[in-house]
């Protein structure tokens, strides 16, 4: 099964990343940038048909299971994972980006995955591999902002990330926010946004406003498709929070570009 | 759309203006991270860059039955601090995503030679203007391999002309 979404992810763009793109290219006045968001969705058609990968970075594959508590799992579930993202790299035809060893770099393969595990209430589990791109992944961002910074300074640090992402990683970008938490726990949630649908708006009051007032202000940034202007340059902004300590306020950014692949199945 | 072919002379570089579209036939190189490093540390017996086009791309394995697979470009400014040694080499043009740094735009201007952009995130897309693959050195690299590809109307922006003018 892991095999299979590793596949998917990989051949077929996300609906929601698909829609996102049709309704960004219906928006765009820039002739260039219209030039090129064809060109992404023509790539993502050919893709799928051809079944071919939709990026040649197939990402790291990082994989993320919910079990719930009623579940008694038997065997060695990383170990599967890691079979599964061998078989689904292979029958896939996907590139094998991952070093051993990542001073001495060596022969490239296709694993290990990075698994986060989490335990959830209910009777199933539920498992998606999100292969992430490297060029927007080498664009991460931390910082540990004081508790009492202002809203226009945190605003300010995830609009210079993705600046300093600009041509680089392939805009437009989804950019995942994690707010909140630990240093660790931040970038988790961070890496967790891109998993949610394009569209979708935070639960939160405060999160969901901050999302708005960001995607405006990302898009004003005229750096656009292939950064080569137009006001296309991010597709969303998905944030999601966590409780924090009171002497710190974490905050991540974890960019993925445009090819924002992940494929969940439900056990 | 204009269109150019390799081998890339003086005059067809001298004619290639920023922001331009244009379309490529002929032969390029494909070399990424390690295949710049290793190249500059070690050499490659009977591969020069002089007078060609190196295309930053590490294509996805070859699918049954296909000429290559996924086959975009990857970010120009990791191969940034050997580009110089290259272009000093004979290198003529670079075909990649993103942005340069300053020594770069300065050696392309220094030696005449030019920085294509092409569609990033858009490897299968790309991957039909391949006509024919042959690996030219360091298999063991694996997707980081030096590989010839022969390509038809390959879709080009000029990132950065001859004279120094850089898109971004």
């Amino acid at each position: 099964m892991v095999a299979d979404l590793c596949v998917e992810a990989n051949h077929v763009l996300r609906p929601d990343v698909s829609l996102a793109l049709q309704k960004a290219l219906a928006r765009e006045t820039n002739k260039r940038a219209r030039g090129i968001l064809g060109a992404i969705i023509a790539n993502a058609g050919v893709a799928k048909r051809e079944k071919l990968a939709i990026c040649q970075d197939t990402g790291f594959p990082v994989v993320f299971v919910e079990i719930g508590n009623g579940v008694c799992i038997l065997g060695d579930l990383k170990e599967e994972i890691n079979q599964g993202i061998v078989n689904g790299y292979k029958k896939g035809y996907l590139r094998d980006s991952i070093v051993r060893d990542p001073l001495l770099r060596g022969a490239s393969g296709f694993g290990p995955a990075v698994i986060h595990v989490d335990i959830v209430k209910g009777d199933c589990a539920r498992l998606t591999v999100l292969p992430k791109g490297f060029g927007c992944e080498n664009k991460t961002q931390l910082k540990m902002f004081n508790p009492t910074a202002k809203l226009d300074e945190i605003k300010k640090f995830i609009i210079e990330a993705v600046k300093s992402a600009g041509p680089d990683a392939c805009p437009p970008f989804v950019v995942g926010v994690g707010l909140g938490g630990t240093a660790d726990y931040t970038m988790l949630l961070a890496k967790k946004a891109l998993l949610r649908k394009l569209g979708a708006r935070s639960s939160e009051l405060g999160a969901r406003k901050l999302e708005q007032d960001l995607l405006k202000q990302i898009n004003r940034l005229n750096i656009g498709p292939m950064g080569l202007g137009g006001k296309t340059t991010a597709l969303a902004v998905n944030i999601e929070t966590y409780p924090t300590h009171i002497a710190g306020l974490p905050i991540a950014v974890n960019i993925s570009c445009h090819a924002l692949r992940s494929a969940t199945a439900i056990l | 759309m204009k269109k150019i072919t390799t081998p890339l002379d003086e005059n067809q570089i001298r004619n290639l203006k920023v922001g331009e579209m244009v379309s490529l036939s002929g032969v390029v190189y494909t070399a990424r991270d390690q295949a710049h490093k290793r190249f500059l540390e070690k050499g490659s017996r009977g591969f020069s860059w002089k007078g060609q086009v190196v295309y930053y791309c590490g294509p996805t394995r070859k699918p049954k039955g296909k000429i290559i697979g996924s086959c975009g470009p990857t970010t120009s400014s990791r191969m940034d601090s050997f580009t110089p040694a290259l272009l000093a080499q004979g290198l003529k043009g670079m075909i990649g995503k993103g942005r340069r740094c300053k020594e770069v735009i300065a050696a392309i201007k220094k030696y005449k030679a030019v920085y294509f952009l092409t569609f990033s995130g858009c490897g299968a897309l790309l991957s039909e203007y391949v006509r024919k693959v042959t690996p030219v050195a360091y298999k063991n690299l694996g997707p980081e391999a030096i590989l010839k590809l022969e390509v038809k109307d390959f879709p080009l922006i000029v990132g950065i002309d001859s004279r120094g003018n850089s898109v971004y």
